[in-house]
């Protein structure tokens, strides 16, 4: 059996939560909108999936929205925005998710402004550099609050003061923190925030766009009203119910998740070291506790890439959603990261499913690859 | 009759249970010893396995629609199909022009993707329908401007299961250069779809009306001669950049064998359909101001939408709660606003009102429909003993001279 490692890419069920969904997909099921009693049993099921979803972020049943997924969710909360103003202008850093960057991007051609805010060669946004972005007229701002590809755990709540000040939107893109590290929208008071159920062991083609009640957006898609006019379309009730329950163990199963991927993190960045020309990009930063993204100098990412696939072990080099390209990622390029070494980047993410031994394996067969790439540089672990 | 599992659902237009077949190949995708990963994972063989299932769903969805699966882009359901089509078309090409044609009977994706779009600026002719559900080409024919850069006709009626011909509308913007756009959310595998012989451009499709999963759709999209669109979502450049997001690999799967099931078995379904639609008729059509919202001719048969006169449609509703039924498309179902759709072909509030639409699927069984019919009739028959308007009708009062007192 290969050993995943790619779990920021997607993430693998935990049977509960299967379990969670079945009924769904193999009984008669009404759509939600009926008023039967088929109907109203999904319903039922939905609410009590929103209820979940909220309690993960501490925020109320009420603000959540579902959509198909991260990326819709993402590009609601930009796009819908936007159609409140008149060429909007907004504020969003350099290392988003393209479904971020792209929806902001077309604004452009709507007659808005896009400021990019950028980021350190460690992947953090300075107070200065974020004061800086915003201009008089900045009605959102959108920050991710932990990177795909390195990571980097955003310190937003400076910047939420900042905006809440001056009555600027926040857009927060928390789909890589949910379950991994502590969310609370109380805490980090932020008017949308995306959620992405299959990179927390959720079903996917299901997301949540959670919108604070005191705005209002335009939605994307219409016609049937579901979702309180903000997305249109029956309900995906076996997704939907899934992402309630992977939701519901995220929450509960917080503290001990963190606690075994940080050991495993841990074994693995100190197992990296012992091989020469290393870098584990944002290294010293506030990182999430199973994302580690390292290159070795010198070998191509590709190739290493392809060599741990044969050896059953599945990674990625840049995030997957562009992964035909072969250049380092707009990520790495916003940190100021050379080409030469920012296309060798090899990410690891781990899950829960993965054990001590699979980071051991790994570790070897980086080591075995090594050798046969480089037979000069590389030391085995032990 | 006492084995029958109550209440009996009947709403087959507004969602399908999921064929046992497509569950148990939804499974093998979600399980943590199938086949998962991310599609677009291109690099390592979890993504690869993954992509192999979305092909081969492709490919089925794509062989019900005579298209080629290249041709094909899923996205999360026909509501979102609808919007797609609509607005990335007439954002495209709205150089070209920025007219759109459609009817009064269509979904209120298609309805309400063209409401946006006239606040953008664009202009929408809504057409009216025959009585009966079909727009006349004449009808569409004079609507069409040199500006006009998009039809959008249904193929199949959500509540009168009423079939447009296709096929002549295509020819007529093929002719005119103006793309077609088709929701076939309701006539996928009920009746046939060739985007060759209908000269279709566009058409929406939904895997949870023919027995698939919910949350997934897809939209066909011609290649030759191309038709483009703008995405509506951005961020990752999925399907062909039509349609970024995540691709759901169980929901495509699912939906791909609900399309194959429903390519074979079209023909079976629609014997077993027809068969249990014609008992139902059968079992009611002796009873006094029955009429059938539709045409039973011109309309599919899993379809059957009636009205009673003088019988208030919500009471009706109430007194047969054993039976899963609609009234009007679940879509707008909550409110009490008469069907748009009934009032588009011409009926009155009052038989709009009391229209119920029985959807019959693959599942219906004989017994199922026997005990609707009793249902039905001890139902409407309770209810017209309690109506004042029954009691004038049998009068011989003409209800329609009646001046009635404001209170």
């Amino acid at each position: 059996m290969p050993v995943y490692l790619d779990n920021n890419a997607t993430t693998n069920m935990p049977e509960e939560v299967l379990a969670e969904m079945l009924p769904y997909l193999q009984q008669a099921i009404g759509n939600p909108s009926s008023v039967h009693r088929f109907g109203r049993m999904s319903r039922q099921a939905i609410d009590n999936a929103r209820a979940q979803v909220a309690a993960l972020v501490n925020a109320e049943p009420s603000q959540v929205v579902f959509t198909s997924g991260g990326t819709e969710a993402n590009n609601l909360a930009i796009t819908g925005s936007c159609r409140k103003w008149q060429n909007a202008r907004l504020a969003i850093s350099a290392t988003e998710h393209p479904s971020v960057l792209e929806p902001a991007q077309r604004q452009l051609a709507d007659g808005g402004y896009v400021d990019v805010i950028p980021v350190t060669e460690q992947g953090i946004i300075t107070l200065a550099a974020f004061e800086k972005a915003l201009q008089a007229d900045t009605k959102l701002v959108s920050v991710m609050l932990a990177n795909n590809e390195t990571g980097v755990i955003q310190d937003i709540k400076p910047f939420i003061d900042i905006t809440a000040d001056r009555d600027i939107w926040f857009h927060s893109d928390v789909s890589q923190a949910a379950g991994k590290i502590e969310v609370d929208i109380k805490q980090l008071p932020v008017q949308l925030m995306t959620l992405s159920s299959h990179k927390l062991y959720g079903p996917r083609g299901v997301g949540a766009l959670i919108i604070d009640k005191s705005i209002e957006i335009e939605p994307i898609i219409v016609g049937g009203g579901q979702e309180k006019n903000l997305r249109s379309g029956t309900e995906n009730i076996a997704a939907i119910v899934g992402f309630g329950k992977a939701a519901e163990l995220a929450k509960s199963e917080l503290q001990s998740r963190a606690e075994v991927l940080s050991q495993m993190q841990l074994q693995l960045e100190k197992g990296l070291h012992k091989i020469p020309s290393v870098k584990i990009f944002a290294e010293n930063q506030r990182r999430l506790p199973n994302t580690t993204l390292f290159a070795i100098e010198g070998i191509e990412g590709e190739t290493l890439l392809m060599q741990l696939d044969r050896k059953g072990f599945a990674v990625s080099s840049g995030s997957a959603c562009h992964s035909s390209k072969i250049e380092a990622s707009h990520v790495l390029q916003a940190m100021g990261i050379d080409d030469r070494i920012g296309s060798a980047a090899i990410r690891v993410s781990l899950g829960i499913e993965n054990t001590a031994a699979d980071v051991e394996n790994f570790l070897s067969a980086v080591n075995e690859i090594l050798e046969t790439l480089r037979p000069n540089l590389s030391l085995s672990v032990n | 009759m006492s084995d029958l599992n109550l209440p009996i659902y009947f709403d087959y237009a507004a969602t399908t249970p999921v064929d046992p077949r497509v569950a148990e190949k939804m499974i093998q995708y979600l399980t943590p010893t199938g086949h998962y990963g991310n599609p677009a994972s291109s690099s390592h063989s979890f993504g690869w396995e993954a992509e192999e299932g979305v092909n081969e769903a492709r490919a089925n969805v794509a062989a019900l629609l005579n298209a080629n699966p290249k041709e094909i882009v899923f996205t999360s359901g026909a509501t979102e199909s609808d919007n797609l089509a609509i607005k990335g078309v007439a954002h495209f090409y709205q150089k070209k022009g920025k007219h759109i044609i459609t009817c009064k009977t269509e979904h209120k994706a298609v309805l309400d993707s063209c409401r946006q779009l006239e606040r953008e600026g664009y202009e929408v002719s809504y057409l009216d329908p025959q009585p009966n559900g079909i727009i006349p080409l004449k009808t569409i024919e004079d609507a069409m401007r040199d500006d006009t850069i998009l039809v959008s006709i249904m193929h199949v009626n959500n509540e009168t299961g009423i079939i447009q011909d296709i096929a002549a509308i295509g020819e007529l913007c093929r002719e005119k250069g103006i793309i077609f756009h088709v929701d076939a959310a309701q006539s996928a595998g009920k009746v046939e779809i060739d985007v060759e012989k209908m000269k279709i451009d566009l058409i929406s499709v939904s895997a949870h009306k023919i027995y698939g999963p919910k949350g997934i759709g897809a939209l066909y999209v011609r290649r030759k001669p191309r038709i483009r669109l703008e995405a509506q979502m951005h961020g990752g450049g999925h399907e062909r950049g039509m349609r970024s997001g995540t691709l759901a690999t169980h929901q495509i799967v699912g939906m791909g064998e609900a399309f194959r099931i429903a390519k074979e078995e079209m023909d079976k379904d629609r014997a077993h359909i027809v068969a249990l639609r014609n008992r139902l008729w059968e079992g009611v059509k002796d009873m006094e101001e029955v009429y059938i919202n539709g045409d039973m001719e011109l309309g599919i048969p899993g379809i059957f939408n009636v009205s009673f006169n003088f019988v208030e449609g919500e009471s009706l509703m109430m007194s047969l709660k054993d039976l899963a039924i609609s009234s009007g498309s679940a879509c707008t179902s909550a409110s009490l606003e008469p069907s748009y759709v009934l009032r588009a072909l011409g009926r009155n509030d009052e038989l709009a009102h009391s229209s119920l639409r029985f959807s019959i699927g693959r599942f219906t069984k004989e017994e199922e429909i026997d005990y609707a019919i009793t249902e039905v009739r001890k139902a409407v028959e309770k209810l017209r003993e309690l109506s004042p308007l029954w009691d004038m009708f049998k009068d011989g009062i003409d209800l329609d001279s009646v001046q009635w007192a404001a209170h």
